[in-house]
């Protein structure tokens, strides 16, 4: 409780951290009006660390309207409690430094630089050790590559057979109500053929593998990092690079070549299921028409394209699991990160390719 | 109550605690009296955690009673025992517990924003001086992954000193520090206990530490309590174990 009498703030029973809301409001109340000078709080009774708190928020609102501030009567018993809970004498904590806003920006371009560099250079071992770990299985566990092909390939198979069946059959349903009003619709083979080769094949397979491969790669390094499990291979002379990422970079070169050819497969069933059922076409024209359109080099640049992307995806990945920062919280930002870097990587370099092969 | 012979503060009767079909504390009673450092000592797998860990209810117990000021504890519903842990208790976990991806400053509020409701001016300043009591002025905005080991713990001990706990356990306070900063924390417990009036509980099997500030100890051993007195006592008791435990960790 606080009264104010003659100008003297007389505080009693007790301030702790459940009575000092209601005392902040009676207080308030009488800063309106009053300037008192004196705080008597020789009807205390008890006293918590919140309260020493709250006496010298109290000064200190008496010391912006005057030089001095009593405090007076303080209880024997609370002299203790007073002294070891004051603030007043500790050292002013240093400000923050806040960076302006041009300093932030510089400092992000910056930072980007020197993860670009450090990306660039993981890239460098990666490609170096996997050649290497081609001729030599030297720090590289056994059945690893096995059974990183199983995890990154075989399990990856439904998801993408399922999401190709239904892109397959979404695009020709669209082209084909068009390709009708033209009569054009025998085109519809080779339209579908291209796109789903050339493009929808590579990209969407890329996209789906980074969301669930990239991210389960960065977070498996990133937590692996984080207790340090990374160091302790360093430390029996293991290099992290050979042991870690070497099986699964071999596993996703052979396994992405595979999953793309499959997704297209199983994109032009269905196509065909369209074409045959929507277009009244015969379904030896639709494969013939099909191959026809097919030149070795778009099959070529449609496997080269999904290996690229498949590097990609597991350097990304890699890169952002080495570099986390912090604990828990850290690997679930390094795996974010990989999952959207390696999906702007991917659409990045599709339409690179799109660029440079028309 | 007289000044001569205090209440216990805690009274545990018969307690047993179970991990499926292993029996790791079996009829286990205890005092604890205020305003004393309390050791609970013994060899690793003896039940020293398992013990703090019951009359916490962090594991709940397979029998007996736990009394805190004479209030039974186990019976307690859910809501009525966090209550009752606010107001009276504070722990200082092994590890620290600090959540790692915020600065301490924040850790240390944790408790007075989500139980009080202070204004922030009045709750940085409990932090400052909380975290002055430890030792810690210039941690005020470093992360936890930004400290020491030794930094780590005190920080820890601040957060468990928010609210003005009276009493404190400790499980094993100084594990992984060294001689020096683990002197340093004991010096800290002490305090607290001269300063706060606070009843502190310690597991640890660090002789040194013991030495220190041990007021009371219990010895556990093969979850039985072997033992229960002051220092002195169990320095001159002619139980073997006891006394093997005190002549092999002497140098």
């Amino acid at each position: 409780m606080v009264r104010l009498i003659n100008g003297i703030l007389y505080f009693s029973e007790g301030i702790d951290k459940t009575t000092i809301p209601a005392l902040t409001e009676q207080l308030a109340l009488i800063f309106k009006a009053n300037k008192p000078l004196t705080l008597d709080i020789s009807g205390l009774t008890e006293l918590d660390s919140a309260g020493v708190a709250f006496l010298e928020t109290v000064q200190d609102q008496v010391k912006t309207y005057s030089k001095v501030v009593f405090l007076q009567g303080t209880p024997e018993h609370l002299k203790p409690i007073l002294k070891t809970f004051s603030s007043a004498l500790l050292p002013k904590e240093e400000q923050l430094y806040k960076p302006r806003y041009f300093e932030k920006v510089g400092d992000s371009i910056c930072l980007a630089g020197q993860s670009f560099y450090a990306a660039l250079v993981l890239t460098a071992d990666i490609l170096y050790w996997s050649l290497i770990g081609l001729f030599s299985s030297k720090n590289i566990r056994k059945g690893s590559f096995v059974q990183q092909g199983l995890l990154l390939g075989l399990q990856a198979l439904p998801v993408v057979g399922l999401l190709s069946l239904i892109i397959g059959f979404i695009l020709s349903l669209q082209s084909a109500a068009q390709l009708r009003n033209f009569g054009a619709n025998v085109f519809i083979a080779d339209l579908l053929a291209i796109s789903l080769v050339r493009e929808m094949g590579p990209m969407m397979t890329a996209i789906i593998v980074a969301g669930r491969s990239g991210s389960a790669i960065a977070s498996e390094i990133a937590s692996m990092q984080v207790s340090e499990e990374i160091d302790a291979l360093r430390m029996m002379a293991i290099n992290p690079i050979r042991y870690v990422v070497v099986p699964k970079f071999h596993a996703i070169t052979v396994v992405m070549p595979i999953l793309v050819s499959c997704a297209i497969l199983i994109g032009e069933l269905g196509g065909l299921l369209i074409a045959v059922g929507y277009l009244d076409l015969s379904l030896q024209t639709f494969v013939q028409r099909s191959i026809d359109i097919l030149s070795l080099k778009d099959i070529i640049i449609s496997l080269t394209k999904s290996t690229f992307f498949a590097w990609v995806i597991v350097i990304i990945g890699s890169h952002y699991g080495f570099s986390v920062k912090g604990g828990a919280e850290g690997v679930g930002k390094a795996t974010t990160d990989s999952v959207v870097a390696s999906i702007f990587a991917v659409i990045f370099f599709d339409a690179m390719f799109s660029l440079l092969y028309l | 109550m007289s000044m001569n012979a205090p209440s216990p503060i805690i009274e545990v009767r018969n307690l047993v605690a179970k991990y499926g079909d292993t029996t790791v504390l079996s009829d286990v009673s205890v005092d604890i009296y205020p305003q004393e450092v309390t050791i609970i000592l013994g060899g690793s797998g003896c039940g020293k955690t398992t013990f703090l860990k019951n009359i916490l209810r962090l594991h709940e117990p397979d029998s007996g009673s736990i009394k805190y000021w004479g209030k039974e504890i186990t019976s307690m519903e859910e809501d009525e025992f966090n209550t009752f842990v606010l107001e009276h208790i504070g722990m200082l976990f092994q590890g620290g517990a600090l959540l790692n991806s915020i600065p301490i400053n924040e850790n240390v509020a944790i408790p007075l924003e989500q139980h009080t409701k202070l204004p922030k001016v009045i709750i940085d300043r409990i932090i400052k001086t909380k975290l002055h009591l430890v030792n810690l002025d210039n941690a005020f905005h470093l992360l936890p992954s930004e400290l020491s080991g030794g930094m780590r713990k005190r920080a820890a001990l601040a957060r468990a000193l928010a609210l003005d706990p009276e009493i404190l356990f400790c499980d094993e306070p100084s594990a992984g520090l060294d001689p020096l900063t683990s002197a340093n924390l004991d010096e800290l417990l002490l305090n607290l206990k001269r300063q706060m009036n606070m009843t502190i509980v310690v597991v640890t099997h660090e002789l040194a530490s013991i030495h220190r500030i041990a007021d009371k100890i219990i010895f556990l051993d093969k979850g039985k309590m072997l033992f229960n007195g002051t220092l002195k006592e169990a320095q001159n008791t002619d139980i073997p174990e006891i006394r093997q435990f005190f002549t092999v960790g002497r140098f």
